[in-house]
Protein backbone atom coordinates (compact mmCIF):
# COMPACT_ATOMS: atom_id res chain seq x y z
CA UNK A 1 0.00 0.00 0.00
CA UNK A 2 1.63 3.03 1.27
CA UNK A 3 5.57 3.52 0.14
CA UNK A 4 7.56 4.37 3.25
CA UNK A 5 8.02 7.95 1.51
CA UNK A 6 4.32 8.18 1.33
CA UNK A 7 3.93 7.09 5.17
CA UNK A 8 6.95 9.18 6.81
CA UNK A 9 4.88 11.83 4.86
CA UNK A 10 1.58 11.13 6.22
CA UNK A 11 3.26 10.87 10.09
CA UNK A 12 5.29 14.09 9.91
CA UNK A 13 1.97 15.42 8.50
CA UNK A 14 -0.17 14.12 11.43
CA UNK A 15 2.62 15.35 13.79
CA UNK A 16 2.41 18.56 12.90
CA UNK A 17 -1.87 18.91 12.47
CA UNK A 18 -1.48 17.70 16.58
CA UNK A 19 0.95 20.51 16.93
CA UNK A 20 -0.73 22.85 15.33
CA UNK A 21 -3.90 22.59 17.37
CA UNK A 22 -2.03 21.81 20.59
CA UNK A 23 0.74 24.54 20.87
CA UNK A 24 -1.31 27.76 20.76
CA UNK A 25 -3.25 26.12 24.05
CA UNK A 26 0.30 25.35 25.61
CA UNK A 27 1.44 29.09 25.28
CA UNK A 28 -1.95 30.51 26.42
CA UNK A 29 -1.64 28.47 29.47
CA UNK A 30 2.16 29.73 29.96
CA UNK A 31 0.92 33.33 29.82
CA UNK A 32 -1.23 33.09 31.98
CA UNK A 33 1.62 33.17 34.82
CA UNK A 34 3.61 35.76 32.98
CA UNK A 35 4.49 39.05 34.70
CA UNK A 36 4.37 41.54 32.47
CA UNK A 37 1.50 42.47 30.63
CA UNK A 38 2.74 42.44 26.98
CA UNK A 39 3.28 39.02 25.17
CA UNK A 40 6.70 39.11 24.52
CA UNK A 41 9.04 36.08 23.84
CA UNK A 42 10.11 34.21 26.35
CA UNK A 43 7.48 35.02 28.73
CA UNK A 44 8.53 36.24 32.33
CA UNK A 45 7.30 33.47 34.94
CA UNK A 46 5.96 32.70 37.36
CA UNK A 47 3.24 34.67 39.33
CA UNK A 48 -0.57 33.89 39.93
CA UNK A 49 -0.97 37.43 40.46
CA UNK A 50 -3.67 37.18 37.63
CA UNK A 51 -5.94 34.93 38.92
CA UNK A 52 -6.41 36.44 42.24
CA UNK A 53 -7.00 40.02 39.77
CA UNK A 54 -9.44 38.22 38.13
CA UNK A 55 -10.85 36.99 41.38
CA UNK A 56 -11.38 40.82 42.28
CA UNK A 57 -12.87 41.71 38.82
CA UNK A 58 -16.10 43.81 39.93
CA UNK A 59 -18.03 42.37 36.09
CA UNK A 60 -16.67 38.80 36.57
CA UNK A 61 -19.25 37.30 39.19
CA UNK A 62 -22.29 38.97 37.54
CA UNK A 63 -21.27 37.91 33.93
CA UNK A 64 -20.25 34.31 35.46
CA UNK A 65 -24.38 34.21 36.68
CA UNK A 66 -25.98 35.68 33.10
CA UNK A 67 -23.78 33.13 30.99
CA UNK A 68 -24.79 30.29 34.03
CA UNK A 69 -29.01 31.52 33.60
CA UNK A 70 -28.67 31.49 29.42
CA UNK A 71 -27.57 28.43 29.26
CA UNK A 72 -29.89 26.92 31.85
CA UNK A 73 -32.78 28.73 30.04
CA UNK A 74 -31.80 27.64 26.59
CA UNK A 75 -30.70 24.32 27.57
CA UNK A 76 -34.64 23.77 29.08
CA UNK A 77 -36.30 25.74 26.13
CA UNK A 78 -34.16 23.37 23.84
CA UNK A 79 -35.01 20.15 25.82
CA UNK A 80 -38.59 20.91 25.26
CA UNK A 81 -38.90 22.22 21.88
CA UNK A 82 -36.34 19.97 20.34
CA UNK A 83 -37.75 16.65 21.59
CA UNK A 84 -41.20 17.63 21.07
CA UNK A 85 -40.18 18.87 17.17
CA UNK A 86 -38.31 15.49 17.02
CA UNK A 87 -41.25 13.57 17.93
CA UNK A 88 -43.62 15.40 15.29
CA UNK A 89 -40.98 14.97 12.54
CA UNK A 90 -40.27 11.52 13.34
CA UNK A 91 -44.02 10.28 14.12
CA UNK A 92 -46.42 11.96 11.99
CA UNK A 93 -46.55 12.71 8.35
CA UNK A 94 -47.81 16.13 8.20
CA UNK A 95 -47.88 19.14 5.36
CA UNK A 96 -44.75 21.03 5.41
CA UNK A 97 -43.04 18.03 7.28
CA UNK A 98 -40.04 18.13 5.46
CA UNK A 99 -39.75 21.84 5.79
CA UNK A 100 -40.02 21.57 9.42
CA UNK A 101 -36.36 19.70 9.14
CA UNK A 102 -35.20 21.91 6.17
CA UNK A 103 -35.84 24.91 8.94
CA UNK A 104 -34.00 23.57 11.45
CA UNK A 105 -31.02 22.95 10.30
CA UNK A 106 -30.91 26.34 9.14
CA UNK A 107 -29.08 28.50 11.95
CA UNK A 108 -26.43 26.67 11.58
CA UNK A 109 -26.05 26.22 7.87
CA UNK A 110 -26.26 30.04 7.46
CA UNK A 111 -23.46 31.83 8.32
CA UNK A 112 -23.62 33.42 12.52
CA UNK A 113 -23.40 36.71 11.46
CA UNK A 114 -27.36 36.44 9.59
CA UNK A 115 -28.55 34.91 12.41
CA UNK A 116 -27.34 37.53 14.41
CA UNK A 117 -28.52 40.62 12.14
CA UNK A 118 -31.76 38.71 11.38
CA UNK A 119 -32.76 38.54 15.69
CA UNK A 120 -31.65 42.29 15.97
CA UNK A 121 -33.76 43.18 13.13
CA UNK A 122 -36.82 41.41 15.21
CA UNK A 123 -35.55 42.49 18.29
CA UNK A 124 -35.46 46.27 17.30
CA UNK A 125 -38.84 45.34 15.71
CA UNK A 126 -40.39 44.53 18.92
CA UNK A 127 -38.51 47.09 20.67
CA UNK A 128 -40.59 49.72 18.86
CA UNK A 129 -43.88 47.81 18.65
CA UNK A 130 -43.77 46.65 22.48
CA UNK A 131 -41.17 47.83 24.28
CA UNK A 132 -39.10 44.48 24.58
CA UNK A 133 -35.69 46.13 25.73
CA UNK A 134 -32.70 43.91 25.47
CA UNK A 135 -31.44 41.55 28.62
CA UNK A 136 -31.24 38.31 29.57
CA UNK A 137 -34.60 37.05 27.92
CA UNK A 138 -33.51 38.13 24.71
CA UNK A 139 -30.15 36.68 25.17
CA UNK A 140 -32.08 33.33 25.63
CA UNK A 141 -33.95 32.90 23.03
CA UNK A 142 -31.29 33.70 20.40
CA UNK A 143 -29.36 31.14 21.95
CA UNK A 144 -32.27 28.31 22.38
CA UNK A 145 -32.71 29.08 18.45
CA UNK A 146 -29.35 27.25 17.56
CA UNK A 147 -29.54 24.94 20.95
CA UNK A 148 -32.99 23.45 19.46
CA UNK A 149 -31.47 22.11 16.17
CA UNK A 150 -28.99 20.76 18.08
CA UNK A 151 -31.54 18.50 20.58
CA UNK A 152 -33.77 17.53 17.57
CA UNK A 153 -30.51 16.22 16.03
CA UNK A 154 -29.46 14.38 18.44
CA UNK A 155 -33.66 13.01 19.63
CA UNK A 156 -34.10 12.17 15.88
CA UNK A 157 -31.05 10.20 15.22
CA UNK A 158 -32.07 8.18 18.06
CA UNK A 159 -35.85 7.64 17.08
CA UNK A 160 -34.67 6.74 13.53
CA UNK A 161 -32.57 3.81 14.97
CA UNK A 162 -35.17 2.73 17.54
CA UNK A 163 -37.04 0.23 15.93
CA UNK A 164 -41.16 1.30 16.23
CA UNK A 165 -41.65 -2.21 16.55
CA UNK A 166 -40.51 -1.80 20.21
CA UNK A 167 -43.34 0.85 20.71
CA UNK A 168 -45.70 -1.82 19.47
CA UNK A 169 -44.97 -4.42 21.20
CA UNK A 170 -45.45 -2.61 24.62
CA UNK A 171 -49.08 -1.44 23.21
CA UNK A 172 -49.96 -5.02 22.17
CA UNK A 173 -48.78 -5.76 25.78
CA UNK A 174 -51.39 -3.74 27.07
CA UNK A 175 -49.16 -0.43 28.19
CA UNK A 176 -51.08 2.72 27.34
CA UNK A 177 -49.25 5.88 25.82
CA UNK A 178 -48.06 7.17 28.98
CA UNK A 179 -46.70 3.78 29.78
CA UNK A 180 -45.41 3.31 26.67
CA UNK A 181 -43.36 6.24 26.80
CA UNK A 182 -42.15 6.07 30.49
CA UNK A 183 -40.63 2.33 30.04
CA UNK A 184 -40.01 2.42 26.48
CA UNK A 185 -39.41 5.47 24.81
CA UNK A 186 -37.69 7.18 27.74
CA UNK A 187 -35.15 5.14 28.25
CA UNK A 188 -34.19 4.94 24.57
CA UNK A 189 -33.41 8.55 24.67
CA UNK A 190 -32.33 9.49 27.72
CA UNK A 191 -28.58 9.58 26.42
CA UNK A 192 -29.91 11.24 23.75
CA UNK A 193 -31.75 13.74 25.71
CA UNK A 194 -28.22 13.90 28.02
CA UNK A 195 -26.13 14.44 24.95
CA UNK A 196 -28.20 17.29 23.61
CA UNK A 197 -28.63 19.07 26.87
CA UNK A 198 -24.83 18.80 27.04
CA UNK A 199 -24.10 20.10 23.88
CA UNK A 200 -26.81 23.06 24.07
CA UNK A 201 -25.37 24.13 27.45
CA UNK A 202 -22.02 24.17 25.91
CA UNK A 203 -23.04 26.37 22.96
CA UNK A 204 -25.07 28.95 25.01
CA UNK A 205 -22.36 29.29 27.16
CA UNK A 206 -19.83 29.76 24.35
CA UNK A 207 -21.77 31.92 22.44
CA UNK A 208 -20.31 35.31 21.50
CA UNK A 209 -21.76 36.05 17.69
CA UNK A 210 -25.54 36.44 18.28
CA UNK A 211 -25.14 37.26 22.08
CA UNK A 212 -23.29 40.37 21.28
CA UNK A 213 -26.24 41.92 19.04
CA UNK A 214 -28.94 40.29 21.34
CA UNK A 215 -27.18 41.32 25.20
CA UNK A 216 -27.61 45.07 25.31
CA UNK A 217 -26.34 46.02 28.23
CA UNK A 218 -26.20 42.47 29.94
CA UNK A 219 -23.00 41.01 30.64
CA UNK A 220 -22.07 37.35 29.14
CA UNK A 221 -18.53 35.71 29.91
CA UNK A 222 -17.97 35.65 26.39
CA UNK A 223 -18.75 39.26 26.21
CA UNK A 224 -16.99 40.22 29.24
CA UNK A 225 -14.07 38.56 27.71
CA UNK A 226 -14.29 40.22 24.46
CA UNK A 227 -14.95 44.03 25.79
CA UNK A 228 -11.14 42.87 28.50
CA UNK A 229 -9.58 41.75 25.14
CA UNK A 230 -8.84 44.97 23.95
CA UNK A 231 -8.08 46.41 26.34
CA UNK A 232 -4.18 46.20 27.09
CA UNK A 233 -4.17 46.36 31.10
CA UNK A 234 -6.93 43.69 31.05
CA UNK A 235 -5.16 41.61 29.01
CA UNK A 236 -3.03 39.21 31.52
CA UNK A 237 -6.76 39.03 33.62
CA UNK A 238 -8.50 37.86 30.20
CA UNK A 239 -5.85 35.37 29.94
CA UNK A 240 -5.98 33.73 33.63
CA UNK A 241 -9.75 33.24 32.80
CA UNK A 242 -9.38 31.87 29.40
CA UNK A 243 -7.05 28.89 31.47
CA UNK A 244 -9.75 28.18 33.75
CA UNK A 245 -12.57 27.96 31.16
CA UNK A 246 -9.74 25.68 28.91
CA UNK A 247 -9.17 23.49 32.04
CA UNK A 248 -13.47 23.49 32.80
CA UNK A 249 -14.28 22.34 29.16
CA UNK A 250 -12.84 18.98 30.20
CA UNK A 251 -15.69 18.63 32.47
CA UNK A 252 -17.95 18.38 29.41
CA UNK A 253 -15.42 15.98 27.16
CA UNK A 254 -15.24 13.75 29.75
CA UNK A 255 -19.05 13.47 30.31
CA UNK A 256 -19.19 12.67 26.38
CA UNK A 257 -16.93 10.73 26.74
CA UNK A 258 -19.02 8.24 29.53
CA UNK A 259 -21.68 8.61 27.15
CA UNK A 260 -20.02 7.32 23.92
CA UNK A 261 -19.09 4.63 26.06
CA UNK A 262 -15.32 4.44 25.00
CA UNK A 263 -16.35 4.78 21.24
CA UNK A 264 -16.23 8.31 20.61
CA UNK A 265 -16.70 10.49 17.30
CA UNK A 266 -17.82 13.86 16.57
CA UNK A 267 -19.47 15.69 13.62
CA UNK A 268 -19.60 19.18 13.56
CA UNK A 269 -22.72 21.41 13.47
CA UNK A 270 -21.88 24.10 11.98
CA UNK A 271 -22.81 27.81 12.39
CA UNK A 272 -20.28 30.82 13.88
CA UNK A 273 -19.22 30.80 17.21
CA UNK A 274 -21.94 27.78 17.75
CA UNK A 275 -19.92 25.82 15.13
CA UNK A 276 -16.67 26.98 17.88
CA UNK A 277 -18.00 25.22 20.95
CA UNK A 278 -19.36 22.04 19.04
CA UNK A 279 -18.15 18.94 20.85
CA UNK A 280 -17.44 15.23 21.10
CA UNK A 281 -20.83 13.59 20.62
CA UNK A 282 -21.36 10.12 19.90
CA UNK A 283 -21.72 10.12 15.76
CA UNK A 284 -24.89 8.68 15.46
CA UNK A 285 -26.76 11.16 17.49
CA UNK A 286 -25.17 14.09 15.65
CA UNK A 287 -25.96 15.41 12.71
CA UNK A 288 -28.98 15.52 10.74
CA UNK A 289 -30.67 12.58 10.14
CA UNK B 1 -39.35 29.47 18.75
CA UNK B 2 -38.82 28.29 15.25
CA UNK B 3 -41.52 30.89 14.42
CA UNK B 4 -39.46 33.50 16.03
CA UNK B 5 -36.56 32.40 14.24
CA UNK B 6 -38.29 32.68 10.80
CA UNK B 7 -39.98 35.78 11.45
CA UNK B 8 -36.75 37.12 12.49
CA UNK B 9 -35.48 35.95 9.02
CA UNK B 10 -37.78 37.76 7.46
CA UNK B 11 -37.63 40.87 8.93
CA UNK B 12 -34.48 40.81 8.23
CA UNK B 13 -34.56 40.61 4.20
CA UNK B 14 -37.39 43.06 4.90
CA UNK B 15 -35.46 45.56 6.76
CA UNK B 16 -32.78 45.72 3.91
CA UNK B 17 -35.63 47.44 1.66
CA UNK B 18 -36.04 49.74 4.64
CA UNK B 19 -33.85 53.23 5.05
CA UNK B 20 -32.67 54.87 7.31
CA UNK B 21 -33.22 58.99 7.96
CA UNK B 22 -30.30 60.17 8.23
CA UNK B 23 -31.24 63.51 10.36
CA UNK B 24 -33.62 61.50 12.98
CA UNK B 25 -31.51 58.01 12.91
CA UNK B 26 -34.90 56.26 12.56
CA UNK B 27 -35.80 53.48 9.84
CA UNK B 28 -38.17 54.70 7.78
CA UNK B 29 -40.00 52.40 6.34
CA UNK B 30 -40.29 53.32 2.65
CA UNK B 31 -39.33 50.21 -0.06
CA UNK B 32 -36.38 50.69 -2.27
CA UNK B 33 -33.25 48.98 -3.51
CA UNK B 34 -30.85 52.14 -2.12
CA UNK B 35 -29.32 50.19 0.15
CA UNK B 36 -28.03 47.68 -2.32
CA UNK B 37 -27.15 50.41 -4.81
CA UNK B 38 -25.13 51.92 -1.63
CA UNK B 39 -22.86 48.57 -1.19
CA UNK B 40 -23.13 48.20 -5.04
CA UNK B 41 -21.86 51.34 -6.11
CA UNK B 42 -18.66 51.49 -2.99
CA UNK B 43 -15.60 50.76 -3.97
CA UNK B 44 -14.98 49.39 -0.33
CA UNK B 45 -18.01 46.90 -0.18
CA UNK B 46 -16.68 45.10 -3.57
CA UNK B 47 -13.18 45.04 -2.18
CA UNK B 48 -14.19 43.83 1.65
CA UNK B 49 -16.44 41.55 -0.05
CA UNK B 50 -13.70 40.15 -2.71
CA UNK B 51 -11.12 40.02 0.23
CA UNK B 52 -13.41 37.90 2.49
CA UNK B 53 -14.40 34.79 -0.02
CA UNK B 54 -10.51 35.03 -0.99
CA UNK B 55 -9.34 34.83 2.67
CA UNK B 56 -12.19 31.56 2.80
CA UNK B 57 -11.12 30.28 -0.06
CA UNK B 58 -7.65 30.31 1.04
CA UNK B 59 -8.56 29.06 4.49
CA UNK B 60 -10.61 26.40 3.24
CA UNK B 61 -7.50 25.43 0.55
CA UNK B 62 -5.27 25.31 3.87
CA UNK B 63 -7.32 23.24 6.13
CA UNK B 64 -7.98 20.51 3.31
CA UNK B 65 -3.87 20.58 3.17
CA UNK B 66 -3.36 20.18 6.93
CA UNK B 67 -6.57 17.78 7.15
CA UNK B 68 -5.40 14.86 4.61
CA UNK B 69 -2.61 13.27 6.63
CA UNK B 70 -3.97 13.55 9.73
CA UNK B 71 -7.25 12.15 8.84
CA UNK B 72 -5.78 9.45 6.50
CA UNK B 73 -3.57 8.15 9.37
CA UNK B 74 -6.27 7.92 11.85
CA UNK B 75 -8.38 6.12 9.08
CA UNK B 76 -6.14 3.72 7.32
CA UNK B 77 -2.93 3.88 9.89
CA UNK B 78 -3.95 3.62 13.44
CA UNK B 79 -4.71 1.31 15.69
CA UNK B 80 -8.50 1.38 16.93
CA UNK B 81 -7.60 2.63 19.84
CA UNK B 82 -5.33 4.88 18.54
CA UNK B 83 -8.13 6.36 16.15
CA UNK B 84 -10.29 6.96 18.76
CA UNK B 85 -7.54 9.05 20.63
CA UNK B 86 -6.42 11.15 17.29
CA UNK B 87 -10.20 11.59 17.36
CA UNK B 88 -10.73 12.64 20.54
CA UNK B 89 -7.75 15.50 20.47
CA UNK B 90 -8.83 16.42 17.35
CA UNK B 91 -12.42 17.51 18.55
CA UNK B 92 -11.02 18.35 22.24
CA UNK B 93 -10.15 21.75 21.01
CA UNK B 94 -13.63 22.60 20.01
CA UNK B 95 -15.13 22.05 23.68
CA UNK B 96 -12.87 24.95 24.93
CA UNK B 97 -14.62 28.62 24.45
CA UNK B 98 -13.83 30.18 21.00
CA UNK B 99 -13.21 33.58 22.25
CA UNK B 100 -10.15 31.63 24.58
CA UNK B 101 -8.97 30.10 21.03
CA UNK B 102 -9.25 33.67 19.37
CA UNK B 103 -7.26 35.01 22.56
CA UNK B 104 -4.25 32.28 22.38
CA UNK B 105 -3.64 33.45 18.66
CA UNK B 106 -3.72 37.32 19.59
CA UNK B 107 -1.04 36.33 21.82
CA UNK B 108 0.69 34.11 19.83
CA UNK B 109 1.21 37.28 17.12
CA UNK B 110 1.18 39.68 19.15
CA UNK B 111 4.30 41.86 18.40
CA UNK B 112 7.71 40.85 19.90
CA UNK B 113 5.40 37.67 20.93
CA UNK B 114 6.23 33.97 20.22
CA UNK B 115 5.68 33.56 16.48
CA UNK B 116 7.70 36.71 15.65
CA UNK B 117 10.68 35.38 17.73
CA UNK B 118 10.12 31.90 15.96
CA UNK B 119 10.37 33.71 12.64
CA UNK B 120 13.43 35.25 13.89
CA UNK B 121 14.79 32.02 14.50
CA UNK B 122 14.60 31.01 11.16
CA UNK B 123 16.08 34.18 9.51
CA UNK B 124 12.85 36.23 8.98
CA UNK B 125 12.39 39.31 11.03
CA UNK B 126 8.81 40.11 10.56
CA UNK B 127 6.21 40.51 12.53
CA UNK B 128 2.47 39.71 11.31
CA UNK B 129 0.82 41.12 14.15
CA UNK B 130 -2.96 42.59 13.13
CA UNK B 131 -1.98 41.39 9.64
CA UNK B 132 -4.80 39.45 7.50
CA UNK B 133 -1.55 36.60 7.90
CA UNK B 134 -2.52 36.71 11.91
CA UNK B 135 -6.49 36.78 10.94
CA UNK B 136 -5.49 33.52 8.39
CA UNK B 137 -3.60 31.41 10.95
CA UNK B 138 -6.45 31.90 12.97
CA UNK B 139 -9.15 31.14 10.39
CA UNK B 140 -7.23 27.77 10.02
CA UNK B 141 -6.88 27.31 13.54
CA UNK B 142 -10.61 27.70 14.55
CA UNK B 143 -12.24 25.27 11.55
CA UNK B 144 -9.72 22.52 10.79
CA UNK B 145 -11.21 20.22 13.06
CA UNK B 146 -14.13 20.86 11.06
CA UNK B 147 -12.23 19.95 8.19
CA UNK B 148 -10.36 16.72 9.21
CA UNK B 149 -13.97 15.02 10.40
CA UNK B 150 -16.08 14.82 7.12
CA UNK B 151 -12.30 14.37 5.30
CA UNK B 152 -11.63 11.16 8.00
CA UNK B 153 -15.27 10.40 7.56
CA UNK B 154 -14.63 9.79 3.80
CA UNK B 155 -11.51 8.10 3.77
CA UNK B 156 -12.69 5.61 6.94
CA UNK B 157 -15.39 4.33 3.72
CA UNK B 158 -13.21 3.97 1.23
CA UNK B 159 -12.40 0.30 0.66
CA UNK B 160 -8.53 -0.69 1.09
CA UNK B 161 -8.76 -2.92 -1.85
CA UNK B 162 -9.36 -0.47 -4.18
CA UNK B 163 -6.10 0.81 -3.27
CA UNK B 164 -4.64 -2.41 -3.31
CA UNK B 165 -5.92 -3.00 -6.59
CA UNK B 166 -4.47 0.39 -7.80
CA UNK B 167 -0.89 -0.20 -6.60
CA UNK B 168 -0.91 -3.86 -8.14
CA UNK B 169 -2.49 -2.36 -11.22
CA UNK B 170 1.24 -0.76 -11.11
CA UNK B 171 0.37 3.05 -9.65
CA UNK B 172 2.23 4.55 -7.67
CA UNK B 173 1.35 6.38 -4.71
CA UNK B 174 0.73 9.59 -6.05
CA UNK B 175 -1.39 8.50 -9.12
CA UNK B 176 -3.59 6.08 -6.27
CA UNK B 177 -3.95 9.36 -4.57
CA UNK B 178 -5.02 11.46 -7.78
CA UNK B 179 -6.80 9.29 -9.39
CA UNK B 180 -8.61 6.58 -6.48
CA UNK B 181 -8.50 8.45 -3.17
CA UNK B 182 -9.14 11.91 -4.66
CA UNK B 183 -12.21 10.91 -6.67
CA UNK B 184 -13.65 8.94 -3.87
CA UNK B 185 -13.15 11.55 -0.75
CA UNK B 186 -14.56 13.78 -3.04
CA UNK B 187 -17.83 14.27 -1.48
CA UNK B 188 -16.01 14.47 2.00
CA UNK B 189 -13.61 17.48 0.65
CA UNK B 190 -16.50 19.59 -0.04
CA UNK B 191 -18.72 18.60 2.72
CA UNK B 192 -15.59 19.91 4.66
CA UNK B 193 -15.31 23.17 2.75
CA UNK B 194 -18.54 23.73 3.11
CA UNK B 195 -17.57 23.96 6.99
CA UNK B 196 -14.60 25.89 6.89
CA UNK B 197 -16.01 28.69 3.69
CA UNK B 198 -19.24 29.34 5.44
CA UNK B 199 -17.80 29.77 9.23
CA UNK B 200 -15.46 32.11 7.77
CA UNK B 201 -18.13 34.12 5.58
CA UNK B 202 -19.75 34.70 8.78
CA UNK B 203 -17.40 35.59 11.45
CA UNK B 204 -16.65 38.80 13.08
CA UNK B 205 -14.65 38.02 15.76
CA UNK B 206 -11.54 37.19 14.94
CA UNK B 207 -11.25 40.09 12.55
CA UNK B 208 -11.90 42.55 15.39
CA UNK B 209 -9.06 41.05 18.17
CA UNK B 210 -6.59 39.58 15.77
CA UNK B 211 -6.67 41.53 12.28
CA UNK B 212 -7.48 44.86 11.81
CA UNK B 213 -8.21 44.58 8.07
CA UNK B 214 -12.34 44.55 7.16
CA UNK B 215 -14.12 42.12 6.10
CA UNK B 216 -18.04 40.81 5.55
CA UNK B 217 -18.63 39.77 9.37
CA UNK B 218 -16.68 42.95 11.29
CA UNK B 219 -18.03 45.32 8.17
CA UNK B 220 -21.52 43.98 9.10
CA UNK B 221 -21.06 44.21 12.69
CA UNK B 222 -19.81 47.76 12.83
CA UNK B 223 -22.94 48.79 10.83
CA UNK B 224 -25.47 47.70 13.36
CA UNK B 225 -22.96 48.44 16.25
CA UNK B 226 -21.23 51.92 15.30
CA UNK B 227 -23.07 53.62 12.49
CA UNK B 228 -26.86 51.90 13.60
CA UNK B 229 -28.00 51.18 10.18
CA UNK B 230 -29.87 47.88 10.50
CA UNK B 231 -31.17 48.27 7.09
CA UNK B 232 -28.02 48.52 5.39
CA UNK B 233 -26.51 45.82 7.38
CA UNK B 234 -29.20 43.39 6.46
CA UNK B 235 -28.88 44.43 2.84
CA UNK B 236 -25.33 43.36 3.64
CA UNK B 237 -26.09 40.65 5.16
CA UNK B 238 -27.43 38.95 1.82
CA UNK B 239 -24.03 38.90 0.55
CA UNK B 240 -22.84 36.11 2.61
CA UNK B 241 -26.36 34.25 2.00
CA UNK B 242 -25.90 34.48 -1.76
CA UNK B 243 -22.44 33.16 -1.52
CA UNK B 244 -23.09 30.23 0.03
CA UNK B 245 -26.72 29.81 -1.66
CA UNK B 246 -24.89 29.55 -4.85
CA UNK B 247 -21.84 27.22 -3.08
CA UNK B 248 -24.50 24.85 -1.25
CA UNK B 249 -26.52 24.38 -5.22
CA UNK B 250 -22.90 23.71 -6.86
CA UNK B 251 -22.15 21.16 -3.86
CA UNK B 252 -25.80 19.61 -4.22
CA UNK B 253 -24.77 19.08 -8.23
CA UNK B 254 -21.56 17.48 -7.10
CA UNK B 255 -23.85 15.38 -5.02
CA UNK B 256 -21.50 16.46 -1.69
CA UNK B 257 -24.79 17.15 0.77
CA UNK B 258 -25.26 13.55 1.34
CA UNK B 259 -21.96 13.51 3.02
CA UNK B 260 -22.63 16.08 5.91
Amino acid sequence: MESRLASALIRIGTGFTLLFLYIPLVILALYAFNKGITHAWPPDLWTTKWFSAALHDPDLPGALRNSVLAAIGATTIALLLGSLAAFAVHRFSFFGRDTISFVLVLPIALPGIVTAIALASSINYANIAFGLTLGLFTIIVGHATFCIVVVFNNVIARLRRTPTSFVEASMDLGADGWQTFRYVTFPALKTALVAGALLAFGLSFDEIVVTNFTAGATLTLPLWIFNNIRLPKQQPIVNAVALVLMLLSIIPVYFAQRLAGGVQAAQPTGEGSAAAATPVVPLEEAGPG
Amino acid sequence: MLVVYLASLALMLVTAFWRLNELSSQIERVWGLQNFQTLWNSSATRLITVRTVGMAAAVTVTDLILAFPIAYYAARIATPRGRNLLLLAVVMPLWSNYLVRVFAWRVITSGDGPLQALLKLIGINYSISASNWAVWLTFCYLWLPFAILPVYAALERVPGSLMEASSDLGAHNGLTFRRVVVPLIFPGLVAASIFTFSLTLGDYITPVLVGKGFFIGNTIYNLVGLASNLPLAAAYAFVPIVIMAIYLTLARKLGALEAI
